[in-house]
C-alpha cells in the first residue's frame, strides 16, 4: 500500500443534492455536438458541411495553430447544423444521429511493439487526442512534447461530484489499457490519485502508480495532486487525463472503434433525487434535463444548469450540449433576490466558513447555496484566508495579484505553472470581497501563452 | 412584510438617483444606502457559481461590535474621570450617571467621525462612479477611540479629512491603503496639535478650562507618570486600575478587559489574525524582560507585564495591528511583523522616556515595513520552489 498524503488545506462544500449511487440509462437524445469552445485556446476548421454522412470517429473540424489535431463525431447521422455565434464564431457542430452507432474502425498495433508514434497516430486520427490535456496552461496537449509523466485523478472531490469508482464500475480492462497507452506516450510514469478509504475499480488498476489522498476539496483536484508527487517546474510539461476519459482511450485500443458512453452525474440542490445516468459525449441538455427532475425555485428567479462542479463548471442552457470534459451537471437556484439586512441579521440559513455566521456549529448540515454573490466586489481586504483553501505550495493571493497586474516574471516565480484557474476555485468562495481568483488566473495563463509562445 | 414595503418605497425613488434622475449627484450615496438596506441581488457571473455567504460589510461590523464593550466602557470612564477629577464623590458613584456624562461628550466625536469620514467617502464614490465602501465602519469608531476627550472637534474633522484623503482615497480606497486610516488621524492631530494630545490636562473631561480640580489630583495617564517620575509611578502602581481601565487615557484604550472582550469576539470569528495579535504579545512582553535583564533604569526595571496594560497597547495589539490591510499579508509575515510591533512600542516606552506611548507609531512604523517583509517572505518560497525540492507538510 502506497503512502497517503494527507491535505489538510481546502475545504468539503455540503451542497445539498449529492448524488444517490443510481444509475440510469438515457432515453437517448436526437441530436449531439461537438463544441469547439469546449477547447481552450483552439482555432476551428471545419472538415464538413451540413448535409454530411459521419460516424463516430469522422472529423469534423481541426486545429488551424496545430493541424494535425482533430476532432470527431461521437456518434454516427448527418451533420445537422453548423451553429456559429458572434462574429461568426464556430460554436457547434451539430450531428443528427441515426441511431445506428456505426464507427469508424480504427486499425489498432499491438500495444508491445507499438512505437510512441503509432500509438499517437491512432488517438489522434481517432480525435481522442483532444483529451490529453498538458501543464503547465492547461491546454490540449502538443504532441511533439515529451512530458515527464502523466497524471489521472481517480477522484472527484468538488461539492455534489461524481463518485468515480461508481462512474466507472465495470470499466477496469479499460482503464488498463488506457494506462497501457499513456504509458507509450511518456518517459516516465502514470500516476493514478485515489482517494483514502475508497474501494473500487480504480484501486484495481495496478499498472499505474498509485497514490493515496486524504483531505478535502480540491484533494481530488489533478492539479494539486501533481504539486504534491512531483510539481511542475519551469520548462518541464506534464500530462493530465480526465479518468473516465482514460477508460474511452482504453475501449478504443480493445474494439478499435470510437464508443464515447460515459456516465454522469446529475446533482445539486435543485435536481430531483439526484442519479447517474449514462449518455453519449456531447449529447444535447435537453435530453436529460427535464422539468420533471427539477424542482421548481421557490423565488422566481430560474434554475442555472451548469456543466461541471459548482465551483468551476459552465453554465450551459437546455439547448446546448453536454461540455468534452465533463463528468456532471449541478443544477442551482438563480439567486437574483433582494434581502432585508442580510449583512447583520443572523441569516442560519447561510453557510460560511467565517464564523460571522453559525454554520460552523452545524458541520454536517447540507446547505442550498444559490447563485447569489452574497456581497458586493471590493477591494482584497483579508488577507490570509485564501492561504487555507489552496492545498499547493504557493502563495495564492500574490499570484492572483501578479495575474491581475499582468506581471509575466511574477506569475512564473509565484507558481502560475502549476496551477489551472479551478485550482484557486474555493478563493473565489471564500474570499468576502468577491475577488474572481479563477477568472484572473485564466487571463494571466492567455497572458503566457501569448507572451511566451 | 416590512422587506417588501421597503423595497417598493427605495424601487419607487430609484430613478430619480440613476442617471439622468434629479438627483443622480447622490447615486453613491443612494446606492450605499440601497445595499445597507438589502443584499443586492446580483448573481455569480464569472468564476464560482456558489459564493461564501460573508461579505466585506458582515466581516467589518464584527469589528464595530467588538469595539463596542470598549466604547461603551470609554463613555463610562469620562465620566468617572470627571467627577474625580472636580471631587463629586456622589456623582462618581453612581455607573449610570458616570456613563451618561461620558454618553453626552462622546456622541458629537462619534458624529463629527462618521459624517466627515463618509462624507468625504461618498464624494469620492460618486466622482470615480464607484460604489461607497464599508472600510470607514471601523475607522470611523476607531478614530474617537484613540482621541482624548477634550480633543476640539474641528480638530477632529481635520484629523479624519486627512486620513481618508491623504491616508486612503489617494491609494485608491479602501484596501488599497498603506497605514492604518485611524492610527494616521491620530498621529496627525499628534504632530500637528500636539499639546491637545499629550500632557496632563487633555485626558479628562473639562481640565484645565478654568481649574476646577481638586487639589493635588493628576489628570496624567500612567504612562506619562512613568516618564515623568517612573519610582513615583511605580510605587503607586496599582495593577487592577489598569486591568479595569479606571485610569485617564485615550477614551477607548484604557479598560484591558474591555478590549480583552474585544480580542475574543474578533478571534472567535475569526476576523482577526491571532498570529498578530499573539505576537506582538509576545514581542511586547519579551522585550520589557529584557530590558528588566539590563535594569539600568526604573523604567528598565518595571516588570514586563505592565507594559502590556498600560497606554495603548493592548487596543493596538487588538485593533490596530491586526487590520488586515494593511499588516503583512502572509502568514510568517503577520508574526515578524506582530513581534516587532511589540519590540518597537517597548522600545520607545523605555529608552524614550520623553516620549511615553510608542504603540502608535511603532503600528505606524511597521505598517510601512510589512510590505517588506512579505517580499522577503515569498522570496523565500519562491527561491525554494524554483531549487524544485518537494516540500513535505506545507498543505
Amino acid at each position: 500500500m502506497s503512502k497517503i498524503i494527507k491535505l489538510r488545506k481546502g475545504l468539503d462544500i455540503h451542497l445539498q443534492g449529492e448524488p444517490a449511487p443510481k444509475l440510469i440509462e438515457a432515453c437517448g437524445s436526437d441530436t449531439y455536438a461537438v463544441s469547439p469552445p469546449d477547447f481552450e485556446g483552439v482555432l476551428p476548421k471545419l472538415l464538413v458541411r451540413e448535409g454530411d454522412l459521419v460516424k463516430a470517429g469522422s472529423p469534423l473540424f481541426f486545429d488551424k495553430a496545430n493541424q494535425e489535431i482533430i476532432f470527431t463525431s461521437p456518434v454516427s447521422g448527418v451533420v445537422a447544423e453548423i451553429r456559429r455565434g458572434e462574429k461568426r464564431k464556430l460554436l457547434n457542430v451539430v450531428i443528427a444521429t441515426d441511431g445506428r452507432g456505426e464507427s469508424v474502425e480504427f486499425k489498432i498495433p499491438s500495444l508491445d511493439r507499438a512505437s510512441r508514434e503509432d500509438v499517437a497516430g491512432v488517438l489522434l486520427s481517432a480525435g481522442m487526442w483532444p483529451m490529453i490535456i498538458s501543464r503547465p496552461y492547461g491546454r490540449i496537449a502538443n504532441v511533439a512534447d515529451r512530458p515527464k509523466a502523466i497524471f489521472v485523478s481517480g477522484f472527484d472531490s468538488a461539492p455534489c461530484a461524481p463518485d468515480m469508482n461508481f462512474v466507472l464500475e465495470g470499466e477496469l480492462e479499460n482503464l488498463r489499457k488506457g494506462v497501457e497507452v499513456l504509458g507509450k506516450l511518456t518517459e516516465g510514469k502514470v500516476h493514478l490519485g485515489l482517494k483514502a478509504g475508497t474501494e473500487g475499480v480504480l484501486n484495481r488498476v495496478d499498472n499505474a502508480e498509485q497514490h493515496i489522498f486524504k483531505g478535502p476539496h480540491p484533494a481530488g483536484n489533478v492539479g494539486v495532486q501533481i504539486s504534491h508527487i512531483d510539481p511542475i517546474r519551469k520548462g518541464e510539461t506534464v500530462w493530465t487525463v480526465d479518468a473516465q476519459n482514460l477508460a474511452i482511450i482504453g475501449r478504443l485500443f480493445r474494439t478499435g472503434r470510437v464508443d464515447m458512453t460515459k456516465v454522469v452525474c446529475m446533482s445539486g440542490p435543485q435536481v430531483v433525487n439526484p442519479y447517474y445516468l449514462r449518455i453519449i459525449g456531447g449529447a444535447e441538455i435537453k435530453s436529460f434535463v427535464m422539468n420533471s427532475n427539477i424542482k421548481p425555485v421557490k423565488r422566481g428567479g430560474g434554475v442555472r444548469i451548469v456543466s461541471g462542479n459548482a465551483l468551476s463548471g459552465r453554465i450551459v442552457t437546455r439547448d446546448e450540449f453536454m461540455t468534452f470534459y465533463s463528468n456532471h451537471i449541478t443544477v442551482l437556484e438563480e439567486g437574483n433576490y433582494h434581502e432585508l439586512f442580510g449583512w447583520i441579521a443572523p441569516r442560519t440559513g447561510k453557510f460560511s466558513v467565517s464564523r460571522t455566521y453559525f454554520s460552523w456549529l452545524c458541520p454536517r448540515k447540507r446547505y442550498n447555496l444559490d447563485t447569489n454573490t452574497n456581497g458586493g466586489a471590493r477591494a482584497i481586504v483579508m488577507t490570509g484566508l485564501w492561504e487555507k483553501y489552496v492545498p499547493m505550495d504557493i502563495h495564492p493571493m500574490y499570484l492572483v495579484k501578479a495575474c491581475m497586474a499582468g506581471n509575466i516574471d511574477k506569475m512564473e516565480a509565484l507558481g502560475i505553472y502549476e496551477v489551472l484557474p479551478e485550482d484557486l476555485a474555493l478563493c473565489d468562495f471564500v474570499d468576502p470581497s468577491k475577488t474572481e481568483a479563477q477568472e484572473a488566473v485564466a487571463q494571466g495563463i492567455n497572458l503566457m501563452i501569448k507572451e511566451l509562445s | 412584510m416590512i422587506s417588501q414595503i421597503l423595497k417598493k418605497v427605495v424601487d419607487g425613488v430609484k430613478p430619480t438617483f440613476d442617471k439622468g434622475g434629479k438627483l443622480s449627484f447622490l447615486h453613491s450615496l443612494f446606492d450605499a444606502v440601497e445595499t445597507l438596506l438589502f443584499v443586492p441581488d446580483t448573481v455569480t457571473k464569472k468564476g464560482a457559481h456558489i459564493r461564501d455567504a460573508v461579505d466585506l460589510k458582515r466581516s467589518l461590523i464584527v469589528v464595530v461590535l467588538a469595539l463596542v464593550p470598549a466604547l461603551l466602557f470609554g463613555m463610562y470612564n469620562t465620566g468617572l474621570q470627571h467627577f474625580r477629577a472636580v471631587g463629586d464623590v456622589a456623582a462618581e458613584a453612581s455607573i449610570w450617571g458616570c456613563w451618561w456624562y461620558g454618553f453626552v461628550r462622546m456622541l458629537p466625536l462619534i458624529l463629527v467621525s462618521y459624517v466627515v469620514g463618509l462624507g468625504i467617502e461618498v464624494a469620492f464614490a460618486q466622482r470615480r462612479g464607484h460604489e461607497v465602501t464599508e472600510g470607514y465602519f471601523v475607522t470611523g469608531m476607531l478614530i474617537p477611540l484613540i482621541m482624548p476627550i477634550d480633543v476640539p472637534l474641528w480638530m477632529v474633522a481635520l484629523a479624519v479629512a486627512f486620513s481618508v484623503i491623504i491616508g486612503k482615497e489617494v491609494f485608491g480606497g479602501s484596501g488599497m491603503n498603506i497605514f492604518n486610516p485611524a492610527l494616521l488621524a491620530r498621529a496627525f492631530v499628534f504632530f500637528a496639535y500636539t499639546p491637545f494630545i499629550s500632557g496632563d490636562k487633555v485626558w479628562i473631561r473639562g481640565a484645565g478650562k478654568g481649574g476646577e480640580y481638586i487639589d493635588g489630583f493628576s489628570g496624567a495617564t500612567p504612562l506619562t507618570q512613568l516618564g515623568e517620575n517612573a519610582e513615583q509611578m511605580l510605587a503607586n502602581a496599582n495593577v487592577w486600575d489598569w486591568i479595569v481601565g479606571t485610569i485617564p487615557g485615550s477614551i477607548g484604550e484604557t479598560s484591558v478587559i474591555a478590549i480583552a472582550i474585544g480580542a475574543v469576539i474578533m478571534l472567535a470569528t475569526g476576523v482577526a489574525s491571532w498570529r498578530i495579535m499573539l505576537s506582538v504579545v509576545a514581542g511586547g512582553w519579551l522585550t520589557g524582560l529584557l530590558f528588566n535583564a539590563i535594569g539600568a533604569s526604573p523604567v528598565m526595571d518595571m516588570p514586563a507585564y505592565y507594559h502590556l496594560l498600560l497606554g495603548g497597547f493592548a487596543f493596538g495589539a487588538v485593533f490596530m495591528a491586526t487590520d488586515p490591510v494593511t499588516a503583512a499579508q502572509t502568514n510568517v509575515g503577520k508574526v515578524v511583523v506582530g513581534f516587532l510591533i511589540g519590540v518597537i512600542a517597548v522600545l520607545i516606552r523605555v529608552v524614550n522616556p520623553g516620549y511615553p506611548e510608542g504603540m502608535m507609531l511603532a503600528i505606524l512604523f511597521m505598517n510601512a515595513m510589512a510590505p517588506l517583509v512579505d517580499h522577503v517572505v515569498v522570496g523565500f518560497n519562491v527561491r525554494r520552489r524554483l531549487s524544485g525540492k518537494l516540500t513535505k507538510g506545507r498543505a
